[in-house]
């Protein structure tokens, strides 16, 4: 149900719009929304929706649209404003986009969960219908003809008749004064006049970000700014006993040392405390920050071990856990005593590692704030820092930068906390910048993961029954602290509990997992770990039953028909899932990559792997060569979307081409250790990411035409990739591969 | 500490910081050349790529003494219009999701060309794979480099 307000107070921007200008207010308040956030947790909390999105036609005939969600690199902030601007016959040379401080009145502005365009994108066309229309009736108010006879063309209105043209400048002030067309009376553009929608279409940041001046979080100032480093416990949760700063404060530049006491449990987003070197530059921060004499109690976590901790979540799917779905009867299937095939899998804990570390400017002065942050959510930052010093988060006023790369783990603002307590402490404006080595240590980690799954096979070697379990340390732990041991139903719904094959007897369980890091979502989140575990284990049977795999995936796959989810999504309605839309993706994908043709020589072979995440459709077939030394190269990737409509198809295909790239790397090499309760990875030499020369070649994107609702497109690509890589070497080489990373097991 | 006159985008200029201090950290925090990114701080993963005397160095690993004397190149003096080959393909491409890396990857690719104006697959892997995307823009980026080639011929 969306609604449009005439807003009448011009202040609610601070000034981003003149006096003069026609200003609209366009609320999306969903429905669906309030189902959406019965499903418990801050991270459900954070992918509710109440949209809100502003428009304003200056009388100039300037178009601002606000941008009210993040930018690191998806193309958002210019993809929603096209829309804006498409519906409003916008001359795009003269839309300037203003990215929107911090506000509830926006709705939620926490960018993550692959939504923006779902749901914000009706709200930005009925935006630009709505100053359409009004923008009409304005002009034929004041050349007294029908409205009928009035079109709006590239920033001005048109009466053909008397060729009469006034530009959306000189009627903006007139059509303020026009009524508000409902809901219902609002008529919109057909798609054959698009001019922006489903064309190719630079980013508004493209150019800047070229010449080396797009402005991140680390590259905000402010005047008198210092600089800090902070020294936090190795071990999560670890006690400060002792620190000695004298050596700290000789370096040159060094100003003063200030404690940010440790966090509470439940961690959320509370910065986890330390000895912070306040300096006049960076480097000196940095190096005060090496001189300090630090003694830390570690407290309960320092036994965290991962391979140990592997050992126990592996024995805890060995036995039974609570049921997510249930579907028949397993029990009883597996009790008839024929064939049966079952396998663990195992996924260990992955760091988002954004090229931009975590990095925040703040300044406290009289009691209120204002930060200039790469954050992925500003109303998040506000809260934090609100409560982090005892304000009110109205007096929190929070800019958004670009963001050098988010993947998630710039959702959590503890790091823009600190540079707000640090600065209450010194009286200054202070940049806080993690390094590397900070980012590493103290992320919020995905989850480690352990999964079993056992099928019954018929004689043709497909599944009459269908058991899967999965353990892992859950991201509700970081909102309720250590006594969350289950996975959140969100965790489970991403790809465990909506299992799309045609098997009579099925059932997903879940058991518990203690955390001893703070685990949070990272692109694609749990979708990363079930997608591996059910499409290696589907790819398994396949090479079981001596079928090929498109062909039996297509079979165990069944009939085009829509899943019943039991209730679990509260979008089921509006996005149903549809095995045959998944099909589709499968028959496309097998046919784009030449599947059919290429048959599997020593040392090369493809893979299939197609899941459903994000309410997007994706396959992928994976082209892999294993040379002499164990060594995987990725010459070709073919991936078929279909994410409903598509407003930037360029940015759709830029979004998994790196998804690619992304999956690649959680199948090659990412992997996050612990010992002693510290995490042994610490930079780019010991935590590898893909590079150009691991990276898949070549990522062919084919984007099915579709007319259902726009889905998820940032986030979907990377669940098929890690499984198709692994099937792609088993085609390869025979040898099986469920334990992520691959790193030197082929050697 | 002495005062140090280091030659950066053509001018002079005069900073009075540690001679030990990585060129990165002169150039972000006091000249305010804040195109050049931190990444790793240990030239592992090259965004704080830019040209001393032409070559393409880590600026984390290159202590502002030793640019003494040297001319250094940054993303904002590659081209005043910024209209360098590199950056004009990497425009022509939408090479760019976040950013982030884009001055260094183009600092390294400008390096590439003047070595290599017509740079092999294993050349551009060579140059290239010092720096890092972690939005996976990489494809993009070899593509840009080739096309960037024939302009320059």
């Amino acid at each position: 149900m969306n609604s449009i307000d005439l807003v009448t107070r011009r202040t609610f921007l601070g000034g981003v719009f003149s006096a003069g200008a026609l200003v609209l207010s366009a609320r999306l308040l969903p429905l669906e929304a309030l189902a959406a956030s019965g499903t418990t947790t801050a991270s459900a909390a954070a992918a509710a929706w109440n949209p809100s999105v502003y428009l304003g036609i200056e009388t100039d005939g300037t178009v601002i649209v606000v941008a009210h969600r993040s930018e690191m690199g998806t193309g958002i902030r210019t993809g929603l404003p096209t829309i804006v601007a498409d519906e409003l016959d916008a001359d795009w040379a003269r839309v300037k986009v203003e990215q929107a401080l911090g506000d509830v009145k926006y709705g939620s502005q926490n960018t993550d969960g692959s939504c923006s365009i779902r749901d914000f994108g009706d709200a930005m066309r009925d935006a630009g219908a709505t100053a359409r229309m009004m923008l009409e009736g304005a002009a034929a108010a004041k050349w007294g003809v029908p409205v009928a006879e009035c079109k709006a063309q590239n920033h001005q209105v048109v009466h053909a008749p008397s060729n009469r043209k006034l530009g959306y400048g000189e009627l903006a002030s007139l059509a303020a004064q026009q009524p508000v067309p409902k809901k219902n009376e609002l008529k919109y553009k057909p798609a054959s006049e698009y001019r922006y929608i489903g064309k190719d279409f630079p980013t508004i940041d493209r150019d800047d970000i070229c010449a080396g001046r797009g402005t991140f979080g680390i590259d905000a100032k402010m005047p008198g700014m210092v600089y800090a480093s902070i020294e936090r416990s190795p071990v999560y949760g670890g006690k400060l006993k002792s620190f000695d700063d004298q050596e700290a404060k000789k370096v040159p530049g060094v100003q003063q040392t200030v404690v940010i006491p440790g966090f509470k449990q439940p961690h959320g987003f509370q910065p986890l405390g330390g000895v912070a070197v306040i300096a006049n530059n960076t480097w000196s921060a940095m190096k005060g920050r090496e001189a300090l004499k630090v003694e830390w109690d570690a407290g309960e976590h320092a036994s965290y071990d991962s391979t140990a901790y592997k050992k126990a979540l592996l024995e805890t799917v060995r036995k039974p856990q609570k049921a997510a779905r249930n579907v028949g009867d397993v029990d009883a299937e597996f009790a008839k005593g024929g064939k049966t095939h079952e396998a663990e899998y195992y996924v260990p804990h992955l760091s988002h590692a954004p090229m931009e570390p975590p990095a925040a400017v703040a300044e406290f002065k009289d009691g209120k704030v204002v930060v200039w942050a790469a954050t992925q959510n500003p109303q998040a930052v506000q809260d934090t820092v609100a409560t982090a010093l005892g304000i009110n988060k109205n007096d929190v006023e929070c800019h958004v930068t670009l963001l050098g790369g988010g993947f998630g783990r710039k959702s959590k603002p503890d790091y823009v906390a600190e540079a707000a307590m640090l600065s209450k402490a010194v009286g200054k404006p202070v940049k806080v910048a993690w390094s590397r080595e900070d980012d590493i240590h103290f992320d919020y980690y995905h989850s480690v993961a352990a999964m079993y799954v056992k099928a019954a096979l018929d004689d043709k070697g497909k599944p009459t029954a269908w058991l899967q379990r999965c353990a892992f340390p859950t991201i509700g732990s970081t909102f309720a602290g250590p006594v969350a041991r289950t996975a959140q139903g969100f965790e489970l719904d991403m790809g465990w509990t909506n299992l799309p094959f045609a098997i009579p007897n099925h059932r997903a369980e879940n058991g518990p997992a203690e955390s001893h890091v703070r685990i949070g979502w990272l692109r694609s989140v749990a979708n990363i770990q079930h997608a591996f575990a059910i499409h290696s284990f589907v790819d398994e049977l396949a090479h079981l039953a001596k079928r090929d795999p498109v062909e039996y995936l297509l079979d165990v796959l069944g009939q085009p028909r829509k899943i019943d989810l039991g209730g679990r999504s509260p979008l089921a309605a509006k996005y149903p899932l549809d095995t045959g839309r998944l099909r589709n993706v499968i028959e496309l994908a097998a046919e784009r990559s030449g599947w059919a043709k290429k048959k599997p020589a020593k040392g090369r072979g493809l893979g299939i792997a197609a899941h459903w995440s994000f309410y997007t459709y994706v396959a992928a077939v994976v082209e892999v060569e294993v040379d002499a030394n164990g060594k995987v190269r990725i010459p070709h990737v073919d991936i078929v979307v279909d994410a409903g409509r598509v407003i930037s198809p360029d940015r759709v295909k830029s979004q998994f081409e790196g998804a690619s790239v992304f999956g690649a790397g959680i199948a090659l090499m990412n992997e996050i250790t612990a010992a002693d309760g510290r995490i042994q990875q610490s930079n780019f030499h010991d935590y590898q990411v893909g590079r150009m020369t691991d990276a898949p070649i070549e990522t062919r994107v084919h984007i099915v035409q579709s007319e259902a609702p726009p889905a998820g497109v940032g986030e979907p690509g990377v669940p098929p990739m890690a499984p198709a890589i692994c099937n792609a070497v088993f085609a390869a080489t025979g040898k099986r591969i469920r334990d992520l990373p691959i790193k030197k097991q082929l050697a | 500490m002495p005062a140090m006159t280091i030659n950066v985008n053509g001018k002079d200029r005069t900073v009075d910081v540690s001679p030990d201090m990585p060129l990165l950290w002169v150039l972000r925090d006091s000249l305010e050349l804040t195109g050049t990114k931190f990444g790793c701080g240990m030239g592992l993963c090259g965004a704080c790529t830019v040209h001393v005397n032409g070559a393409a160095v880590r600026s984390c690993q290159t202590t502002v003494k030793s640019a003494v004397g040297k001319t250094v190149v940054t993303i904002e003096g590659l081209n005043a219009k910024a209209e360098h080959p590199v950056q004009m393909c990497w425009r022509q491409a939408n090479v760019p999701q976040c950013g982030y890396c884009q001055s260094g990857q183009i600092m390294a690719a400008a390096a590439l060309l003047k070595q290599k104006p017509k740079p092999t697959d294993a050349d551009i892997d060579t140059a290239m794979r010092g720096n890092i995307c972690r939005c996976g823009t990489y494809q993009r980026i070899r593509q840009a480099i080739k096309q960037a080639a024939e302009v320059k011929k």
